[in-house]
């Protein structure tokens, strides 16, 4: 018992511990929360979302924090998650009328198309570097998002039909799963609280595997020095197209379950700023500091809704706090004294 | 006839970005960094410009004034207060500082003006030329528009490459460091260049809501990332480079909107975007730069 103690408290288990035993503590909060007292629709209706943001910004994270590269479209690949579920889920109705099931089914046909995409979009990406290829990222995301608005997609009887840009289905007392700029309409909601929780463990379970494995040692050294890391025989391609494929399955899988949670939802919502909504909470947290991710996508989700009674103000005060924080982040003085308490609890063989 | 008639509205089109693009690419070039706030820039001379003129009563050219001296200052205020204390610090959180500036800069402007569109002015001039019977019809905005870019493009060239600020500028470009131990003020030299970049974004906003007259707090956000896309496309740091991008950038628009297809317009824009940074990965006319171990 004691080793085992031993070994999850153990330096370099440490982060890893935290993490999970940060989820499953707040979890079981919530639960026990939610069964004594009663809790405000708006509390309820923000933990599935809180979930998939929290998966979407260690998706990123694995992308800028430990690749190192700039990375302005992930929306675009939760919305590929999103859209293949809402599909997914939509054919299966009959077929697997349990909600649990078809939401499973749904999540990993819905990352595995990402990661499909995620493939595609790193063939060109990876072959830029720095600012060049944070712009193709962008680029890749308003294509996705504009060539997914102009999706109609319905089933009926006779099957399922397809058409692009316009909208030429007949449908014989069908149901339109996709109607171009309009989005998913009429989605059954089987998304839930435990699911989007079960997704962050499955998450962190992912992302600590890989960074801890040969792999992951590959893609940190590449990007700490791509020089040095090729010369010892590291191929830097296969490690960044590693780390950009598993975050883009990670991204898919956090829209597929935030898909599921409405019933109606638009492309739109998959815009450029939801990829920099992703960006902020990976710099707020910390480049490559996983637990500070977690923290900082769920404090920063959360309060925009916390600002509410404020009404118009609120935005105003996000920005205001956003510009602050980094004011604060990069001032001298401050980063000194940080330093210092830092040393006064320095711990030996500390790496990240 | 009507292929000449888009040729020359996406040359009009395209002119804009430019102008805007030549904001990024200029504090690109100097600073270092990737402004998402100047998107919003042009939304603040948008309606500087529309006050003045509607409210204030303001002629037209005094107006425009106004515009561009607001913007002006706002940018140079912005960088003073927000991007100043970041020199130092990693292109992240400048680059998420920019897109704080950019949200505060959206949702104070609905504080202020209210988030429901307003009908801009048509402050220029109305009326056009027609040509071979009223086939081809080019109207004086249009022109105006073209010539705007041309007359800007003249005067920075110069300005960068005959006053002794353009060359403090393009010091600070190649070597910040070298560039200090030579005398040069660098946080001068970055405002000044904060100032012409939200000075042209000023110019911007008035031909932009001149064309398309409708003014909101969003109005700034697509514009604004297709002129950064112009400037990535012609090579970013690079003034000829925004130029060309920019104005490509808006034939092939509308083009695409023309003969292609009006819903996936974005779509191909972007796509030829990555095609070219295929071929030639730092833009067409950027430097590339050799990593040196």
């Amino acid at each position: 018992m004691k080793k085992i103690l031993d070994n999850l408290l153990h330096q370099k288990n440490r982060s890893r511990t935290i993490s999970y035993a940060m989820i499953i503590g707040t979890y079981l909060i919530i639960e026990i929360l939610m069964h004594s007292i009663r809790m405000s629709r708006l509390f309820t209706s923000m933990l599935v979302p809180c979930c998939c943001y929290i998966v979407l910004a260690l998706s990123l994270n694995l992308v800028v924090g430990f690749s190192g590269e700039l990375s302005l479209g992930h929306a675009g690949f939760m919305a590929v998650g999103a859209f293949t579920a809402i599909i997914v889920s939509g054919l299966c109705v009959q077929m697997i009328p349990d909600p649990i099931i078809r939401l499973f089914i749904s999540i990993i046909a819905g990352s595995i198309v990402s990661g499909i995409a995620g493939l595609l979009v790193s063939v060109p990406v990876l072959k830029l570097s720095g600012d060049y290829l944070a712009i193709v990222t962008l680029a890749f995301g308003q294509i996705i998002k504009s060539l997914i608005t102009n999706i109609y997609l319905g089933f009926d009887r006779n099957g399922m039909q397809f058409s692009f840009v316009n909208n030429e289905l007949n449908l014989e007392q069908g149901r339109m799963l996709l109607s171009g700029p309009m989005g998913a309409t009429d989605t059954a909601k089987i998304s839930n609280f435990s699911s989007g929780v079960l997704l962050i463990l499955a998450t962190l379970f992912i992302i600590y595997s890989l960074i801890d494995s040969k792999y992951g040692r590959a893609i940190m050294a590449a990007r700490d020095d791509r020089i040095a890391a090729e010369s010892i025989g590291i191929d830097i391609l296969r490690s960044k197209t590693l780390a950009f494929v598993t975050s883009a399955i990670l991204a898919g899988a956090a829209g597929a379950l935030y898909a599921l949670n409405y019933s109606t939802l638009q492309p739109a919502k998959f815009d450029f700023n939801t990829s920099i909504l992703a960006l902020v909470y990976v710099v707020f947290g910390g480049l490559g500091n996983i637990n500070g991710t977690i923290i900082a996508a769920t404090a920063l989700y959360v309060l925009p809704e916390l600002l509410r009674s404020l009404q118009d103000y609120r935005m105003l005060i996000y920005a205001i706090v956003l510009i602050i924080v980094m004011q604060l982040g990069s001032s001298a003085r401050l980063k000194r004294s940080l330093e210092q308490i830092r040393n006064r609890f320095a711990r030996k063989g500390d790496v990240r | 006839m009507t292929f000449l008639t888009y040729l020359i509205s996406g040359l009009a089109l395209g002119s804009v970005y430019a102008i805007i693009a030549l904001g990024y690419t200029m504090v690109y070039g100097i600073a270092k960094m990737l402004n998402f706030a100047h998107g919003d820039i042009i939304m603040a001379g948008g309606y500087a410009a529309f006050y003045a003129y509607t409210r204030f009563g303001m002629p037209a050219g005094l107006a425009i004034l106004f515009s561009i001296l607001t913007c002006t200052i706002l940018g140079v205020i912005i960088e003073r207060l927000a991007y100043k204390p970041l020199r130092q610090a990693s292109s992240l959180s400048v680059l998420i500082t920019a897109i704080g500036v950019s949200y505060f800069l959206q949702n104070s402007a609905q504080l202020m003006f209210g988030s429901d569109t307003k009908i801009f002015p048509s402050i220029l001039t109305e009326g056009s030329f027609r040509f071979f019977d009223g086939k081809l019809i080019i109207s004086y905005l249009t022109l105006i528009t073209i010539f705007t870019c041309i007359v800007i493009m003249i005067g920075l060239t110069a300005f960068i490459n005959k006053t002794k600020i353009g060359k403090a500028m393009r010091a600070c470009a190649e070597d910040k460091g070298a560039a200090q131990l030579m005398g040069i003020n660098i946080d001068t030299t970055i405002s000044i260049t904060f100032a012409i970049g939200s000075g042209l974004a000023a110019i911007a906003a008035v031909l932009l809501c001149s064309t398309y007259p409708s003014l909101s707090p969003t109005l700034g956000s697509m514009p604004g990332i297709k002129a950064f896309t112009a400037a990535v496309f012609g090579g970013i740091g690079s003034i000829p480079g925004a130029l060309l991008g920019g104005i490509l950038l808006g034939i092939i628009e509308n083009m695409t909107k023309a003969y292609l297809s009006t819903q996936l317009s974005d779509a191909i824009v972007f796509s030829v975007l990555i095609i070219v940074l295929l071929i030639k990965p730092t833009g067409l006319l950027g430097k590339k730069e050799n990593v040196k171990v």
